[in-house]
Formats: C-alpha cells, structure tokens, sequence
C-alpha cells in the first residue's frame, strides 16, 4: 500500500484530520490515565490485612454504666463467647483493622527525638495475636504476663511508676523496616508518645492500620500489651461457622446483660468490603468514562469515515474503473485510519505524561508506568480499526460505474 | 431571518437523522457526564451559611507544650483555651462545640434505646448558625451556666421517636439522665457539616465524612459534658492524659470554638484579642507558642480543610475531559454536514445571501442540535444523579439538580454546540458561489 497519496489526500483536508488526531489523542490520555488510576484502586482494594480475613467476627458494644466493674465484666463475656462451639479464639480489643477508627501513638526511638519517627496504630488486647491470626517473623508474640490492665497502666504512668508499666511489643515488619533499615528489631527499643519505652520482642509480616490516611503507612502498627474493656470483641471461628457463631454470641451477650446497645454485628469481610466501598464505586465509575470515550471516539471516527466516503465517491468509482480492486479501496481507508491514529497516539502519549504529571502533582498519585502507554496504543488502533471498517466497507462496495455518471 | 434559519435547520438535521442523532448524543453524553460531576461538584463546595458565612470566624490557639510541628496550631481547642474564650463573651455570638455519641430513649415511648449522635454546644449555635426550628426554641444563655437539662433534638430523631408530632416539654433519657426537650429543628442539612470540620490537613482528600448530617440531639454545653463524660471524641492529646473521661484537665484537644464578628473592625479585634490571652496564657505558663493563633472566616476554613474530596475533584476534571472529546467530535461532524450542503450554500451566496446571513444559518443550525443535546444532557443529569444518590457516600442524599443548575445544563450545551459549530460555520460560509454551481 502506498502511504504517499494518502499523506497529499490529507494534506488538503487538514482541519478534518486534525479533529480525529486530536481527539484521539484526547482519548488516549484520558483512557491511560483512567486505566492507571483503576489498577491503583484494584491494588488499594486488595490491600493485605495479614488478619485471618475470612475467620473473623467483630461484635461490639456500647459499654455504659460504673466504670469500675468494666474488667470484670469483660472477663465474664470473654468466658461466654468462649463456651460457643465452634470459636478458637476471642478478645477484647481496641480496634479492628480497616474498622475506620484511628488509635494511633507518635513513635520515637531516641527519648530526646524533638519529633517522632512516624505514627502507629497501638492494637490493645490480650490474646489478639492468635484471634486475629497474625504471622510472625521473628521473636515471640505477648504473653499472659506481658499484659497489664489499661487503668493499671494509666495509674502507673501518672505516678511515674515503672512497675505497672507495659514493657515490651510486637511490631510489624514495615514498621522495622523503616525505623530501623536493614537492621534486626527483635531487642531494639521504642518509645511510645513521649516517654514510655517499649521493647521490640517480636515481629509479625504485616497487619494493617484501621484507618488509612497514605497508603506507604498502612502496615504501621505494632500490639501494645494493655488489656482493654472497650465493649470491642473478636471473634475467630471457620469460615462456615461464622452466621451460626455471631448468632449465639449475640445471645450469649444479651444474656449477660439484657441492657446494653449493640453498635455492631459484623463479619471482618463485611468491614473490608465498607472500607473500600468508595475505592469500588469510583472504579466503577473510571471504567465506566473509559467505555464511554472509547464509544464516543469510535463513533466520531465512524461519522467522519462516513462523511469522506460520501465525499470522494466519485473518485472512488474512477480509482475501480482504472483498475482498482475492492480491496485496494477498502486497505486505503483502514491505512489512512491508522496513520490518524498513529499521529493521535504519539501527541495522546505526550498528553498522557502531561495528565499524570498534573495528577501527581494534585492527587498525590505515582508516575505513570511506560507500558500503559503502548497498551493504550494498541486499544486505540483497534478501536479506530473497528471504527473504520464499516465506512471502508461501503467505500469497496462503491461499483466502478458511478465513474461514469455526469463527471 | 431567525425563524427562517430554524426552519432551514429543522429540515436540514431531518435531513441526515444518523448525523443528528450522533450529534445529539455526543452533545448530551459529554453536559451529562459533566453537569452531573459539576453539580456534586456545586453542592459539596457551597456556602453551608449563605446568610451570615461572611460573619463566621474560627479562632485557633496552640496550646500544645512539647516540641514538634508548631507551623500551624491545632485544629480544635483544649477545654480551658475554649472555655476562657467562651467566657470572655468578646464575640457578638459565640458556641462552642464537642460531639460524641449518646445512648438514648424516650421513656413514654416503646422502642429499644439508641445510640445517635449528641452535640454539647451553647445557645447561641442556632441563632449562629440560622438554624431553623419546627416547634420550641433554643435554650437561653443561662442555661448553659445552669447546667439545665434540657435538649433540642432534630427532625429525623423527633419524627422516630414521636411521629412527628410537636414533642417540646416530652421526657428524653440520655443514659442515666432525664432532659425536657425544649425546641425540635426543621431537617437541616448544611453541606459540609461545616462547624465540626477540622483535621482535614491530614485526610489526603479523604473528606467524604465533613458532609454527614447534622447530630440528632443537642445539650447545653456543660450539661452534655457531664452526662456523657468519657464518650467525646478527642482530636489530639500531646501528653498522655490522665483520665479519659473527665478530658478537663487533660492536654488533649477536642473542643471547637466558632465566633460571629460583623465587621472588619471588630475581626481585628478579635483577633488581637485571642493573641493577648496567648500571650497571656504564656506568661502563666501554660502555652509555650503562644505567638501561634489564627482567626480564619468559614470559608478560609473550610478552603484550609480542603473540604471538598479529592475523588469528587478527580471526576470533575475527568468529566470536562470527556466534554471536550464529545466537542471535538461534534466539530468533526458539523464540518462533514456543513460541507456536503455546500451546493444549497452556494445557491444561497448565489442569491444574495452574505456570507455572515450563512454563518449564522450554520450557527443557528449548530445552536438547535446543543439545545437538543442539552434537553438528552438535563435527562442524563438526572440519571447520572440518581446513580450517585445510589452510591455508598455519606454526601449521597445531597445531590439533586436545583434550578441554577437545571439552567446551566442548557446554557453549557448551546455554549458548546455554539463553539463546536463556529470552525465547520466559517468553512461552509466561505464556499465560493460559482464553483459550487458549476458542479450542480
């Protein structure tokens, strides 16, 4: 096929060319871009927990009346939810991850730092490690008589007292990380808000943060060996038993005391699913403007296709009855489409870059990975091959004749 | 001549109906997709107090004592700052606010307890504010020295638990505690919930929740301090506080002040005058930068917030992005039937026509497909709405298209039909008239 002719039969529809180079080339920086955005979202949606996600229940409630009895009370449910078959573990607990609240400490590890290292989420609660399931890579998880009572905890600290203090911790592998780069944590020590140190005794591969303000700091978070009497409860049972179990420990907790709220009743798949529901509807959202402009690109390329065949009919009809075959015709059309869209892809690539430096900038996204852009490439081709067939088609179908008719 | 022009353009978009149709459709997808992201856009950047946001003002100090990030002060206030400045009634009004969740029931009323959200604030948050009321009134300023026990409650709370009837002087038990409800409002919802907006330096444009609604119950300031002690919410502690529940004394900050100034001369002072308690706080030694404070006006606060999600800017940008592909595509199309009329072109330049009464022709023409494209965009405004109404977001409920943007949805379309239509206009005025009859 020879580019020449077609190059010259452009150059005198100039404007007409330059509307689908350009919209094209629109299309493909949007379409890049929304793509990018959509696998960014899909990688947020599928954050790792490292909790057993499809084994954990969470109950909590509204703990009113003395605070006094609070402990024991807790004690009491702890014990009940434990008697319900089919639960391997339970614990009363701060928070849960990716549960929305936001229990965080500024961590130092120098006592005279004038500014923290970075902030974690401090996870309260006897017996987390093994009602979560969490994974450990090094040293040990808190034990019975590492864990203190919170208001212990609090009295101690307020009179300087070392003794009802807690002492060690459980950090994640990320946290390590960038505390302590390339370094073994087990043994280092930490300090907690401004002056309670903690010893690092293990550490476990990931746990995730319960709210997410910058995705580099979701795995900061590090268990805190204070029992708490939230009204927060854990539950662990298989996968199967879940309905059944959070049933009856609803029962069993409205049994121990008729009068409290219950604020909520939730398997931890529930809580991941509310956690990303906006990530999920603006995907849903992305992936739907992608369709669109993909549509309304093709069918502006279909109107304009149609438009020049009408056009050049007649030197159609005159290029068959010297000899042309149909599918000489029909290769013009889908080679002039894909030099516009060649064009259109290299300026849209420019404008792609151009876009995410603009996102990045304002919407704190990374740089735009290369192979985005001969991927958007190769949809665009196609796309505007589609387009094109249907005009191109009817441009072949043009009988040599019409040559003939009143030149 | 213009109605000559539209009958011209009537028969004409007749004429080609597949033409029209893409046009149209191009049209009203690309105002659909961007006045229904505009209008998100319209609702959640508004003016939450239209009749008085020039007279709101948010002061803030820093009363945070060890060393760290001093360049801005904290976003709410510890409860000594809040309530000396409450006290010193240096405002024309003044509330202060802290909110947290309460667990309630109506004693003569058969329904399990709730757990709603409760706002400790002073009487004059509904003069403020504007905050309209059903039946009752506000409590007096002396109650909130009173400590009395009394509640304004909302709407939604009033219609729950009472039908709706006029329930002022009823019984409402918070927790262990009986309060006369003395006013129910009329449903306000302000976009953002604007007075309990603060922290949003460090959302990442996460901001979704500053457009929840209102709190359901409302308690004299010290009254509701004392009745839910240990359940407010705390946005900071710089120290670790002693006592969770009593946060009086703790170095925690977690209560908002807002403050009413009518005129420049009296924001001056202000201002000057929460600077000296600053610099006389320090002195008695409770702040160590006391030179940090601000007096910012709502919407100084709300832009300092950032209250407006980063997704829903995102869409906005994204939607005008697909404005101009639907108006390069319209450029395309107008151009191929502008030009395949160039015969009739030229037996009207031929007649007599000037290449402006063509021109105009060809805009009117352009003009009627936006109107239509803006008549499919007014109905996929209203879809697209309703899909976002369908969303998970707590700001769902709030969109609906009002009057200014029903009209802008029409405006926008002729405005991009127009400048769609002026390049394939020019080109088809400029056809010259004796080629063109040649080839008839």
């Amino acid at each position: 096929m020879d580019i020449l002719p077609i190059l010259s039969t452009l150059r005198r529809h100039k404007i007409t060319a330059l509307l689908v180079i350009l919209e094209i080339a629109l299309t493909c920086a949007i379409v890049c871009n929304a793509v990018f955005l959509v696998s960014q979202r899909l990688e947020r949606i599928h954050m790792v927990s490292g909790v057993a996600e499809h084994e954990l229940l969470e109950v909590e409630l509204a703990n009113i009346g003395p605070k006094a009895d609070d402990s024991a009370r807790t004690a009491e449910d702890l014990a009940a939810l434990r008697q319900i078959p089919g639960v391997t573990s339970v614990a009363s607990v701060n928070q849960l991850p990716f549960a929305n609240s936001s229990n965080n400490s500024g961590i130092k590890i120098d006592r005279k730092q004038n500014k923290s290292s970075l902030n974690a989420t401090t996870y309260y609660g006897e017996n987390i490690a093994d009602t979560f399931g969490l994974q450990l890579v090094a040293g040990r998880f808190l034990k019975a008589d590492d864990y203190v009572d919170i208001d212990t905890a609090k009295k101690a600290f307020v009179a300087g007292d070392a003794k009802g203090l807690p002492k060690n911790t459980v950090i994640t592998l990320a946290m390590a990380e960038r505390l302590w780069p390339g370094q073994q944590a087990l043994g280092k020590q930490i300090y907690m808000g401004n002056d309670l140190p903690l010893t690092v005794v293990g550490v476990i591969k990931n746990l995730v943060r319960p709210s997410i303000w910058d995705d580099a700091t979701a795995q900061y978070s590090m268990l805190v060996p204070i029992q708490v009497s939230d009204g927060v409860y854990a539950i662990r049972t298989a996968p199967q038993e879940r309905d059944r179990v959070l049933k009856a420990a609803l029962e069993k907790l409205k049994q121990a005391n008729p009068h409290r709220v219950v604020l909520q009743k939730r398997t931890w798949d529930e809580i991941r699913e509310k956690f990303f529901q906006n990530d999920r509807a603006m995907t849903g959202l992305l992936v739907g403007v992608c369709v669109a402009l993909l549509v309304v690109t093709a069918l502006g390329i279909v109107g304009l296709g149609s438009f020049w065949v009408a056009q050049r009919r007649r030197q159609i009809g005159v290029r068959r009855a010297l000899g042309a075959t149909r599918g000489n015709i029909l290769h013009y059309f889908q080679t002039e489409n894909f030099l516009l869209a060649t064009i259109g892809i290299v300026l849209g690539m420019a404008l792609a870059y151009g876009v995410n430096l603009f996102l990045m900038v304002h919407y704190e996204l990374p740089r735009l990975p290369v192979m985005y852009l001969p991927l958007g490439a190769v949809v665009l081709w196609l796309i505007g091959q589609v387009a094109v067939l249907g005009p191109a088609m009817r441009a072949a179908a043009v009988p040599p004749v019409v040559a003939t008719r009143s030149v | 001549m213009f109605g000559y022009y539209l009958n011209l353009a009537l028969r004409s978009l007749n004429r080609n109906k597949v033409l029209t149709a893409l046009m149209v459709l191009a049209i009203a997808v690309g105002i659909g997709a961007s006045m229904t992201t505009l209008t998100v856009m319209h609702l959640l950047s508004g003016d939450p107090v239209p009749t008085r946001s020039g007279t709101l003002f948010y002061p803030q100090i820093d009363p945070v004592t060890v060393d760290g990030n001093h360049a801005e002060p904290l976003d709410v206030m510890d409860y000594h700052s809040a309530v000396d400045l409450w006290h010193a009634q240096r405002a024309e009004r003044q509330a202060m606010i802290a909110s947290s969740t309460i667990k309630l029931r109506a004693p003569d009323v058969n329904l399990p307890p709730l757990m709603m959200p409760m706002l400790a604030t002073t009487a004059d948050f509904f003069p403020m504010f504007d905050v309209p009321f059903q039946y009752g009134s506000a409590w007096q300023a002396q109650d909130d020295e009173h400590r009395a026990r009394v509640a304004v409650i909302s709407a939604q709370l009033n219609d729950k638990l009472f039908g709706g009837a006029n329930s002022v002087g009823r019984t409402l038990r918070l927790r262990d505690t009986d309060v006369r409800i003395v006013g129910v409002l009329k449903p306000w919802r302000p976009s953002p919930q604007f007075y309990s907006v603060a922290g949003g330096r460090f959302a990442h444009g996460n901001t979704a929740d500053y457009y929840s609604k209102p709190e359901d119950v409302y308690l004299p300031f010290f009254s509701g301090l004392e009745i839910n002690a240990g359940s407010f919410g705390v946005f900071n502690c710089w120290r670790v506080p002693d006592d969770y529940a009593h946060l009086e004394n703790a170095p925690c900050s977690w209560i908002s002040l807002w403050v009413q100034l009518g005129s420049s001369a009296k924001v001056s002072d202000y201002a000057r005058f929460v600077a000296d308690y600053a610099a006389q706080q320090k002195a008695l030694g409770r702040y160590t930068h006391a030179e940090n404070t601000r007096l910012r006006s709502l919407m100084q606060w709300l832009d300092y917030n950032r209250v407006v999600p980063s997704d829903v800017r995102l869409q906005t940008w994204l939607a005008f992005g697909f404005l101009g592909i639907c108006l390069f595509n319209t450029i395309g199309l107008l151009l191929a039937k502008f030009l395949r009329r160039a015969g009739e072109m030229g037996v009207r330049r031929a007649l007599g026509a000037t290449r402006g009464a063509l021109f105009a022709q060809c805009l009117v023409e352009a003009g009627l497909i936006g109107l239509l494209g803006g008549l499919g965009g007014w109905l996929l405004t209203l879809m697209g709405l309703w899909l976002v109404r369908q969303q998970p977001a707590v700001y769902a409920d709030l969109a609906h298209l009002d009057m200014a943007m029903f009209l802008i949805t029409f405006v926008l379309a002729i405005a991009v039909s127009l400048l769609a239509g002026v390049l394939p206009a020019l080109r088809a005025s400029r056809v010259a008239p004796g080629l063109q009859l040649k080839t008839l």
